[in-house]
Order: structure tokens, then sequence, then C-alpha cells
């Protein structure tokens, strides 16, 4: 844990995409007008010829990398979660259906749009995109996972949704960082109560554990990047091992990561669990994103009465 | 109106004619065995797949992923029979496979599917396959390939607001390997396209959106090569070919 710095995660990507772009000739991107924003834009100035800006068209775009696709290229489309949410259906019955190899890889996600309102602030993406089968959703750490989350997606032949914020977010990895798609990273240990965090919710958790230890509680906090496929085994061994689970997540308690977790809990290992989430609400307008993570109850403070009010439901 | 010479020699003409009549007969034989599906939007594009398929594209059943065909897009995917039909007739699969088409286990599902081969992409979503056609015709400039795309529209789904998306974006890309056929059969599930979202004047439309038009009947035959050579030929912009047909055509 690094937890000193931050970085902006959507300038990392813009120049993470670029340095992918050498290497991997048939990359292209596909941007909603928004590339100065999402920061994809950085790459046209390396590859002009293999960037687009289709315009503010987002069930046009979709459809696009699904041709560029089955044609041999690795499109990776990038926008505002919110907005690419308007082409869900193309992405279920284009790319999901035929298993097409798009990454969809979205930033402004989550609360991180503060200032501008609900109307940008997507808390459901998650639920509506690892419904589709053939999804791959994953929600890195930090800049450090991003990157390596990143790379590892355009090597997967298959359709991915990568979820990022706006803002930027602390380090939680540092040194050399063993990240695979689809398998829970353990950052920190802990054996009488296992926190299960992805993005920007894991640093929160880092530092809950820390609260919770002053108390004498000892917390593993496990990075969950990938919500689907899920790792079953990672959840269950820790249901085995601690019997109380805290899952947190910039997104609402309805169908993303805590949901996802308590499928696999209930019908493994059941053990009593709490959801720190967005309460089924629309998010505000706010003037800083820790502002608004405190209204909506997605800091350490909420991770850490979860865990105390999870430990007091332990049979 | 268009109005070509004849241009197709009269043995081949008569010879797609019998293919033609052929496929009507798989069609209806599909959809009354299968007990539903869309006849009459299946019947109107009929003579449009056999000029494409037998005369004009570039393709290869014995090797259905050729890198180099043409692609064909059925973005109206609800007349999957028509095209199940002439792909195998074209030898994609057994023709002993059509009366799988919409049972359990069945090759054939009720709207196309990307493991069907000859398929080239998916649809049963309506105002979908233009956006698609432009993503492989964007593909084909970049690896200085020729294929041509041919997305094949009903006139219903221009109702659909990603067609318009996408008719902006082929233009401003100056995607002129893309060929759209709209089958103009005037009619849409619940009555006249003039009376549920009126269309016309349609060429207008499409013409203000940068493309260029042209208006044949859909069922000679000759106006539908001679308007996919002239699609062919324009350069600079995409071509719709707006073709008149009849909903549940059936020649005397």
């Amino acid at each position: 844990m690094n937890g000193v710095y931050m970085k902006s995660i959507r300038e990392e990507f813009g120049k993470v995409l670029s340095s992918l772009g050498a290497k991997y000739s048939d990359l292209v991107v596909l941007d909603a007008d928004c590339g100065s924003h999402t920061k994809s834009k950085v790459f046209s100035q390396k590859y002009p010829e293999r960037f687009f800006n289709i315009g503010i068209s987002e069930q046009d775009l979709v459809g696009i990398a699904a041709g560029l696709a089955v044609c041999g290229k690795i499109p990776i489309v990038s926008c505002y979660s919110m907005f690419l949410m308007r082409a869900w259906e193309q992405i279920r019955n284009t790319i999901g259906r035929a298993n097409i190899n798009v990454k969809f890889v979205v930033t402004h996600a989550g609360a991180s749009p503060h200032a501008d309102g609900s109307s940008h602030q997507c808390f459901e993406d998650l639920s509506i995109m690892r419904v589709i089968p053939n999804m791959t959703v994953i929600v890195p750490a930090d800049s450090k996972s991003m990157t390596l989350l990143l790379e590892e997606a355009i090597c997967l032949n298959g359709p991915v949704y990568m979820r990022l914020g706006r803002d930027d977010v602390y380090d939680v990895y540092d040194g050399d960082v063993h990240i695979k798609i689809g398998k829970a990273n353990t950052v920190v240990d802990g054996s009488d109560v296992s926190i299960i965090a992805s993005g920007v919710l894991v640093y929160e958790a880092l530092t809950a554990s820390q609260m919770l230890r002053r108390d004498g509680i000892s917390a593993s906090v496990i990075d969950l990047h990938t919500i689907k496929p899920i790792d079953v085994n990672a959840i269950v061994n820790e249901a085995r091992r601690t019997g109380a689970l805290v899952t947190a997540e910039e997104h609402s308690v309805i169908g993303g990561l805590g949901s996802s977790v308590a499928e696999v809990v209930v019908s493994s290992y059941p053990v009593p669990m709490e959801i720190v989430g967005v309460r089924d609400r629309f998010g505000e307008s706010s003037l800083s994103y820790r502002e608004l993570l405190l209204k909506l109850g997605l800091t350490a403070s909420s991770i850490y009465n979860a865990a105390r009010r999870v430990l007091l439901r332990r049979r | 109106m268009f109005q070509p010479k004849a241009i197709i020699e009269e043995s081949l003409l008569n010879n797609l004619k019998s293919i033609a009549s052929r496929i009507r007969e798989n069609v209806v034989k599909m959809i009354s065995e299968a007990g539903s599906g869309h006849l009459g939007a299946s019947l109107s594009i009929v003579d449009i797949l056999v000029v494409l398929y037998f005369l004009k594209i570039k393709h290869d059943p014995r090797n259905p992923l050729w890198s180099e065909r043409d692609r064909v897009i059925l973005s109206k995917g609800h007349a999957a029979p028509a095209l199940y039909a002439v792909l195998a007739e074209c030898g994609y699969f057994p023709t002993s496979l059509l009366n799988s088409l919409r049972r359990i286990d069945g090759f054939l599902q009720g709207h196309p599917e990307a493991y069907i081969p000859g398929i080239d992409m998916v649809s049963g979503s309506l105002g979908q396959g233009l956006s698609i056609a432009n993503g492989m015709a964007l593909s084909f400039r970049l690896s200085g390939k020729s294929c041509r795309v041919y997305v094949i529209m009903g006139d219903g789904e221009l109702n659909e607001g990603q067609v318009w998306e996408a008719a902006l974006t082929a233009s401003h890309l100056m995607l002129d390997n893309i060929t759209v056929i709209v089958d103009r059969n005037g009619f849409q599930q619940e009555g006249s396209t003039e009376d549920v979202k009126k269309l016309e004047p349609l060429g207008e439309k499409w013409r203000a959106f940068g493309w260029h038009v042209v208006e044949i009947d859909g069922h000679d035959l000759n106006q539908i090569v001679a308007a996919l050579n002239e699609a062919e030929l324009t350069k600079g912009c995409p071509t719709v070919i707006i073709a008149h047909t009849i909903k549940g055509f059936q020649p005397r």
C-alpha cells in the first residue's frame, strides 16, 4: 500500500493507451466527442489514423466498434460511463450476442463527475453490464492496476467493460504487483472481518482497516477488481476464514459488487454480510468529489461502521 | 425512377429468376413449418438477395470467413428466412437444415446469429446494421482492402434514430465502400410507413445527409444490378438504393 500519492486515473489511461498503441498495431480508439475529457485524445496525437471521434452518438459508436472488431481491429471505446449506457441494447444485442472483441473503457464513473450532478453520475452500469453474457467487467482501484488490467483486457479475446473515475485516485499498489483479470487481490491480510471492495473504495477500505485495527479488529482488504467473471474461490475463502463480510463500491447497492458477492455467498457459504454502496438514489452536485462521497456514504467511516455491524451479526 | 437497359444476359436472367423462385418456395415452406416468422418482409427482399449473392458480391461459400469477401448485413433481421434460404442455395449449409428454423436446438434461429456460416453479423434489433457497416468499412480503409459492405434495411427500420446517426457518420467519413439497400415495401408492423411515421420525401432525406441516392424497382433484376454497379462506381460518398418492393411479393 502506498496511500500517499494521488494520480488522475484518466490521465494515466491516456498515456498507457498511447504506449500500448505501439505494441498493438490493430488497436484503434473510438471517441464520442469527449476525448479531451476521457484523455483518449492523447492517443490521437501519436496515432491520428487510428483514432476516430465519431461524434455525440454512442449507439453508432458501439456498432462501429463491432464492425471494426469483426474485421480484425481491437477497438477501445472511450466515453463517459453514463452515456455509454444509452447504447446498452446495442452492446447486449451485437457485442454480447456475437461475443465481439470490443473494449469499453469508460471514465467519469460513479460520483466522480461530482459538480455535474445526477445526470452524469452513473451508479447503475456494473449491474446492467455484468448481466450481459460474455461480458467481462473490471473496476481498477488505482492507476497501476488499471495499467496492468488494461493490457490484459486487450489480450483477452472478448468484450470487456472497464470503469474508471474522473478524479485523482490514491495509489493502492506500488512496487511489483501481480494482477490478473478474474483473480481477487488480497491487499491486507486480516482474520476478524473481510472487506471486499472495488475501485476507489479499495483505498477507503484500507483506511477503514486501520480504523478497525485501533479497535483491536483485524480486517482483511480484498481488491475485487473483476466483478465478472467473479473470483468465487477468493470470496468463499474469506467467508470461511472470517465469517463476516463487508463489500464496498461506488455503485448502487442493487446489482453491483455487493450483489455479485452476495450471489456467491448465499449459494456457496452463507455468512452475515453488509453492503456499502449507493442506497437506491441518484447523485447530486457538489463542489468536491470527497464531499459527495461522504454524503453518499462511500468513505472509510461507512465501511468501518458496516464492519462493526456485521461483527455483531456474526454467530 | 432509374431505367437501365437490360444488362443481364437472357439465360443468366432466367437462371436468376428460377433461383429466386426456388428461394421463395423455401421461405414459404420454412415459415409455415415453423408456424411463425415474417413472410411478407422476407419475400420482398428475395430478388435483391439473389442479385447480391449470385451475381454481385465477392464471396466463397466453401470459405465463409475468407477475409477478402464483401460483407452483407441484414439489418432487418426479421427477414432472416430469405437470407437463410439464399445461403443454403449458395452452399453455406445444406438445404435440409432450413426446416430447423425457430425449433429448439435448431440450427437456424429466428433472427441471424453469428455462428451460422455466411452470416457476417448478428441482427434482430432494428437500426443497428449501418453503424456496424461503418466500422467494417473503416477497417477495410485502414487495412487497404477493396471489400464492400452491403446493408439491407427495412423502411420501417428508418424510424430508428441510430440509422440517422450512422448515416451522418458514413457520409462524414466518405465511406463509399458502403451500399445501403432500403427495402421500401411501404409497410411496418402496425400499418403503412406513411401512417405510422412519415418517411417521404425519403430520397431527399438521404441526399440531405450526404448520400448518393438511386431509386429502383426492387423486383427488377436488371435495375438491381445496375444500381449496385452505380453504387460501386460512386466515389466520395456512400450510396443508398431505395428499392421499391411489394411486401409478400410473388411474381406471376
